[in-house]
Order: C-alpha cells, then structure tokens, then sequence
C-alpha cells in the first residue's frame, strides 16, 4: 500500500512539474481571489486584517476543489480512468498517493497565500506554531477529503459541476475551525486554538480512514 | 493446464444494456484467438470482460485461474488489455509512461530499455510527452508498456489500427513470441487476413455472443473463412419479432 | 412489498397501509391544527408566534431522523450480507422526504425568527447545523440523479450517505464551539415555557409529522419499486433483443456451451493451422494439445 502510495503521489507530481497547471493556473487563481474580495470588502486595513483568516481559508478552499478536479482530469484523458483500475495498484495506495499530492500542492499554494494576506491585508504573522499546525491537519483533511469525493464524480459526465456541491458543504467544519484558530493565532481571538487543531485532527483521520476503505469500491464504479 | 480463459453463458451489462448476453469462450495458454463480428457484436466488451473491467452479472467467467464473479481485480495484474484508447499520461514522457506502468503493475523495471527499444522508442521518442505523440506512436507506447509488463493474458482490441506496415509485422512477431512464451493471446480485428494469419483459431461475435461451431479455417483458403458479419445483422429485422415469451421469462431470471 | 412485488398488474403506489398512515396523517395534522390555533392559548411573552413550536420542533426532528435512516440504510446496503436493493431506495426515499422536511424546518424557522429577533437568519449554531445538512443532501440528491448504471448509482450514493453522517458529529461540534462562543444557544432562549394543553399539542404535532413522513415513504419507496422493476423488464427485453442481433445461429437460451470451447476440439484448429506458417504455430500447437492434461 504504502509503495503504491509513494508511486502514486511521485506520478501526479511529476505531471504537475511537466504540466505546471497549478503552478500557472490554481496560484494566479489563489491570488486573484484575495485580490477580489479586497475590491468587494471595505478596503479598509482593520476590516481586511480582521476577515484575513477567512477569507484566506475560502480561498483555500476554492482551490482545494480545483487541485482536486486536475488530480481527477489526468486520470480521465484518453481512458486512463481504466488504466487506473487495470495499474494492478493497490486502491488505498492510489487514493493516499493521490490525496498526498493534493496535499503537497495545496500546502505550497497555501504559503503562497499566506505572502497574499500579509501583502494585501496587511496581516502580521503571530502564533507561528499554532498556525502551522492548523493549516498542516486542515490540508490533510482538504485533501484526503477532496480525493474521495474526487473519486465519488470521477466518471460521471457531470463531474465538474457536481463536486463542488458535494466537496464544499463536507468541508464547512474545516472553513470553520481552520479560521477560529487562525484568529486565535493572530491575536484576534482569545478562544483556545488548540482546540480546533483537534476538531481538524479528527476530521483528517475520518476522511483518511474512509478514505481507505472506500476508494476501491468507488474506483471500480468510476 | 488449466484454462487462460473460461466463460460461460457470461453476461454483462453497460449502462444497463447487456452488452454480453451469454458469451462462451474458452482459451487456452499459448493459443491466439482471433475475435470478429459487425460493429457493436460484444468484441471490446469480451475483451473487458476478460480483463476484470465489466462485471458479470450471470454465468461464470474465471480468467487466469481467478474467478471473476467473486473478485475482478486480482486478474488484473497478470493482464494486459490495449483498447481503442491506450491510457497514457498525456504530460508524462514516453519512457515516464512505460516505467511508471511497469512499476505499478510490480514487474522489474529492467525490462523497460528492451521494450522500448524493441518498439523503436529508444531514441528521440523516449523524452516526447505522449500528449505529442501520433496516434500509431501512442499505441507502440502502449504496446512497450505490454511487453515490459508480460502479461500473461493479451487482449488486443483492434491492435493494428493505425500502425505503419513496418509496425504492424513487429506487431505481428510480439504475439508469436508473447505465445510462445506461454502467455494466451486474444485479438480482435477486422483486419481479416492478417489477424487469421496470426490467429489458431478465430470466433465470430454476434448479438453479445459467440457464434458457436463457426472456426474458421486457416487464411490459406480465405473464402471459407467465417460468414461475413454483415450477414449476421442483416439477419436481425428477420428475426427480432418472432421472439416468444419463454425467452422473455428466461432473459428475466438472468435480470 | 414482497407481496405487492408478486402482484404484477399492481401499479399504483398505494395500498391499504398507505390508506390507513393517510387518513390517521390527515386525522392527526387535523387536530394539531384545531389545538394549535384554536384550543391552546398564547404565550405570554410571544403571543401567536408561539404557535410555531406545534410545526418548528417536530419538521426539524423529522428532518435529522429522515437523513439519520438515510445512513443507516446506506450503510445496511454496503454491507455485503445486507446488501438489497429496499436499502437503496430507503435511503433514497429519506433523503428527498429528509430535504423537504429540512426546508421546511429552515422556513419556519426563520418565519420565527423575523418577529423574534427582527431579523430572518441569524446563525444559531442549530440553525447553521441544519443549513449544513440541508446543503449535504441536496448534494446526496444531485449524484442519485447523475444517471449510469443502477448498481453504479446505489454504490455511489450509499458510500455518499455514510460519508455525509460521519461528518454530522464534526458539523456539530463545529457550530455549537463556533456559535456559543459569542452569543449563546439563541433557539433555546426562545423557547418558551410549555405546559398543559401547549404540550399535549406539540406532542401531538409530533406524531402528525412521523405519519406523515411515514406515508411519504411509503408511496416514494413503491415509486422507486415501480421504476426499477420498469428497468429490469426493459433489461429482459434488452437482453432477449441482443441476442436476436445474433441471428438464428446463436443459441438464443445461450445454455449450452460453445463447441469451440470443449476441450476435445482444441488441439483440431491448431493442427489445421500447422502448414500456414510453421514458425508461429509451432509452439501454439505444442501447448494447445496440453488440455487434455488440465486439472483444476
């Protein structure tokens, strides 16, 4: 399982560095993103500094579902959907290499977002460790999450449409508690942050786990 | 030996339409069958089937010693299927390809220099995104990815198609050395003289399932080689009506 | 439903303890009706607004048991031993009654909250859980009706029903630390103290809306009965059709085996194929004599 993983998450790496589709298209996105809600909120630096952890996090989000659909979209070119299944692969393995990926990916747009809110929101970064911590378990939980439902549309002519309506309402608590403790973090909030962290744990480990054990059987359907 | 692959009144369905309406089919190691009938007969579906891809939902169907009823995915290692599409990775390079579905499928990846030499891939090609790539270029990828894996079981849909001549004889010789290497080999063409000429023995298709009784002779003696299949459709508007209700009754029980 | 599946000219939805969940549905939605704004008196501090707890309660409770069934059925289905098709619809049955019941329990409740607190959304951490789950099933509803294969289809949206429940319990942390950290459990504050005829009433609505939720089931399950079996004739006559693409030649009971494949004639094609070109078939004749010798 684990060297199916490594094998797995090592390929859709490697046609991210030959394809740079996140690097060209989800980043710009990302940022453009932050850049759209500083024209339709206030422009005013307390307001931005307040909201800056939620709206970072629903940038997040967006582009967890994007990075999810091209993790999705490779497969599906030209049949590789059956090449997938007919790989020999162990299932577990290609979902946790496929939700690794994902992760990875959107771990480097979520520092490339976090330079966005300390430059257009004017954001200063306190709470170094509670902030790590939380965006490490939320993006897990993003994208182990993202992958299963990634799998869940994979095939259906619908897809692209139908997985945001099915990822974003499941990642609400993510949205929710990622933030909390972000404001915690950044001082805006005296609630305990570590709190959250476990909240996010505990979705991680769920959506790993199902994860797991669900993705064969929706793989065959795919 | 046991059988490579053994079906029997196999039925499978796509979408809901029974795309194998109780096929039988039986090869045997190092045997090449050849597969032919009109468009739509159930060829590719076979082929899938055989390959662990569509479920049966009747019958009984073991392939490689696996019974496919109760697992469709434990064959799937020991199998190679090259369809219409050939399930590369548009952004990875050929070699990239080759070795990644090499490695998956726990085959030694020492075999990927000779496949991809043996299928002219070897030079500028090996470094050129698949996405780049002509049609018959992709399918010789493909074709290295099934040489370096050795399967035991072939199934080739439509292998020829898009080939050069210089390729389609390379084709041609992969099969007699896959077959002599024990490996069973099933193809299904519409290339009539080559494929026979490869083939031991050659099934026709018709309506989700194998005509039986119909081996057609060796491509010596082209003219008495299978009933064309437009034969067999045309037989269809003749035929359709008169079904009667016993078979209605029998159909339901397989639903 | 095993006897009404036997009863092939049957296609209506109902039957006789449809009739009966619908008169005693109507009886009771009735009487709540009579209790709630004629009988009972109102509240003190809420006047006629607290007449919305005969309706409000009772819609949002059947609306968590309906997507609670949901899960349980799907569940039932992936397990292999359990698995039938009266889950899938079940399942499927709840979460379309589950969504109506969901709205209508948003609906009322922001109808209640307008006069309340002046204004028609306030993110109650109960309110905002409901809104979440409304907006899962929504998303349960849209893959059942994505088309493809029936299995495919059921597998899918049961894998989607479980995996909607395992994320409720989050849900529920998530907005009650969320909400309560800033201004406390707003729904429970409103709800007025209750006594006598009030909570015979609320009781009574209850039990109107579990009839009704029961006679919906009921009928969208036969429903989904009627479509599938609609399905299932359309495959027999499918499959008897494909056969017929055949022509007289195939076998249309399709029993017997293809002689082709009887281990007897094997080795025959291989022998005939000999002369043609000896390099090919010379191994392929070697190893198709073996049959003869084939065990398992």
């Amino acid at each position: 399982m684990w060297r199916d993983a490594a094998l797995m998450a090592g390929k859709d790496l490697r046609i991210e560095a030959r394809s740079r589709v996140a690097t060209n298209q989800v980043a710009p996105f990302a940022v453009i993103v932050l850049v759209l809600f500083g024209f339709a909120l206030e422009p005013d630096r307390n307001f931005l500094q307040t909201a800056a952890p939620g709206l970072f996090w629903v940038a997040v989000l967006f582009c967890s579902v994007l990075a999810v659909q091209r993790s999705f979209a490779v497969e599906a070119a030209d049949a590789a959907g059956d090449g997938l299944r007919m790989s020999g692969l162990d299932p577990a393995g290609i979902f946790l290499g496929k939700a690794a990926a994902v992760a990875l990916e959107l771990a480097a747009l979520e520092a490339l977002l976090a330079v966005g809110i300390v430059v257009f929101y004017s954001t200063s970064l306190t709470g170094v460790a509670l902030l790590l911590a939380t965006a490490a378990v939320a993006t897990i939980g993003l994208a182990a999450c993202g992958t299963l439902y990634g799998v869940l549309a994979a095939g259906l002519r619908v897809r692209e449409t139908l997985l945001p309506l099915l990822i974003l309402p499941v990642v609400a608590p993510v949205l929710i508690g990622a933030t909390r403790a972000w404001e915690v973090a950044l001082g805006q909030s005296l609630d305990d942050g570590w709190k959250w962290v476990t909240l996010l744990a505990v979705f991680a480990v769920v959506y790993v786990t199902l994860g797991v054990l669900a993705f064969g059987t929706l793989l065959e359907e795919a | 030996m046991a059988p490579a692959v053994r079906l029997r009144s196999a039925v499978a369905l796509l979408g809901g339409f029974p795309v194998l309406a109780g096929a039988d089919l039986e090869v045997q190691p190092g045997e090449v069958v050849l597969l032919q009938g009109a468009n739509g007969a159930g060829k590719t579906s076979l082929l899938r089937t055989c390959a662990g891809l569509l479920a049966v939902v009747s019958g009984s169907a073991e392939v490689l010693g696996c019974d496919l009823t109760a697992d469709r995915r434990a064959v799937r290692r020991r199998v190679g299927l090259l369809g219409h599409s050939t399930a590369l990775y548009d952004d990875l390079t050929v070699e990239d390809n080759v070795r990644f579905a090499v490695r998956a499928a726990g085959a030694p990846t020492a075999t990927v220099e000779p496949a991809l030499v043996r299928l002219g891939l070897a030079g500028r090609l090996r470094s050129v995104a698949a996405g780049r790539l002509s049609a018959g270029q992709r399918r010789r990828t493909a074709l290295a990815v099934l040489v370096a894996r050795q399967p035991e079981l072939w199934l080739l849909d439509e292998p020829h198609a898009g080939l050069d001549a210089e390729h389609r004889d390379l084709l041609d010789d992969l099969i007699r050395g896959a077959v002599a290497g024990g490996a069973a080999v099933v193809l299904a063409s519409h290339e009539r003289d080559r494929a026979s000429a490869l083939a031991d023995r050659t099934l026709v298709m018709a309506g989700g399932q194998v005509v039986p009784d119909r081996r057609a002779p060796r491509s010596g003696r082209p003219e008495a080689t299978s009933a064309p299949p437009e034969d067999a459709s045309a037989r269809l508007a003749g035929n359709f009506p008169s079904l009667d209700a016993s078979e209605h009754l029998e159909a339901a029980h397989v639903a | 439903m095993t006897r009404t599946e036997r009863s092939p000219t049957r296609t209506g939805t109902g039957n006789r303890t449809t009739r009966v969940l619908g008169v005693s549905a109507l009886v009771a939605s009735g009487a709540v009706v009579y209790f709630g704004l004629v009988s009972t008196p109102p509240d003190e501090v809420q006047g006629d607004l607290v007449r919305l707890i005969y309706i409000h309660p009772a819609v949002s409770t059947m609306a968590f048991v309906a997507f609670g069934i949901t899960a349980l059925a799907s569940l039932l289905y992936l397990f292999p031993r359990t698995r039938s098709w009266r889950w899938d619809r079940l399942a499927g049955a709840s979460g379309e009654v589950g969504v109506v019941f969901c709205a209508l329990s948003l609906a009322t409740g922001s109808i209640w909250g307008r006069p309340a607190w002046g204004v028609w959304w306030t993110w109650d951490a109960r309110l905002t859980l409901t809104a979440l789950l409304c907006a899962l099933f929504v998303g349960y509803l849209a893959l059942r009706r994505t088309g493809g294969g029936a299995e495919s289809r059921a597998i899918r949206s049961a894998v989607a029903g479980v995996l909607f429940a395992a994320v409720v319990p989050i849900d529920h942390f998530a907005t009650e630390w969320w909400r309560t950290l800033h201004q406390g459990d707003t729904l429970e504050s409103l709800h007025p103290k209750i006594h006598g005829a009030q909570l015979w009433t609320m009781l009574l609505s209850f039990i109107a809306f579990a009839l009704i939720y029961a006679w919906l089931m009921f009928h969208r399950t036969r429903l989904e009965q009627l479509e599938s079996r609609l399905e299932n004739e359309g495959l027999a006559y499918a499959l008897a059709a494909r056969r017929a693409e055949g022509g007289p030649d195939v076998d249309p009971s399709a029993s017997s085996v293809s002689t082709a494949a009887s281990p007897a004639d094997a080795p025959a094609p291989a022998a005939a194929a000999a002369p043609a070109s000896a390099s090919a078939t010379a191994p392929a004749g070697a190893s198709a004599s073996a049959p003869a010798g084939r065990q398992s």
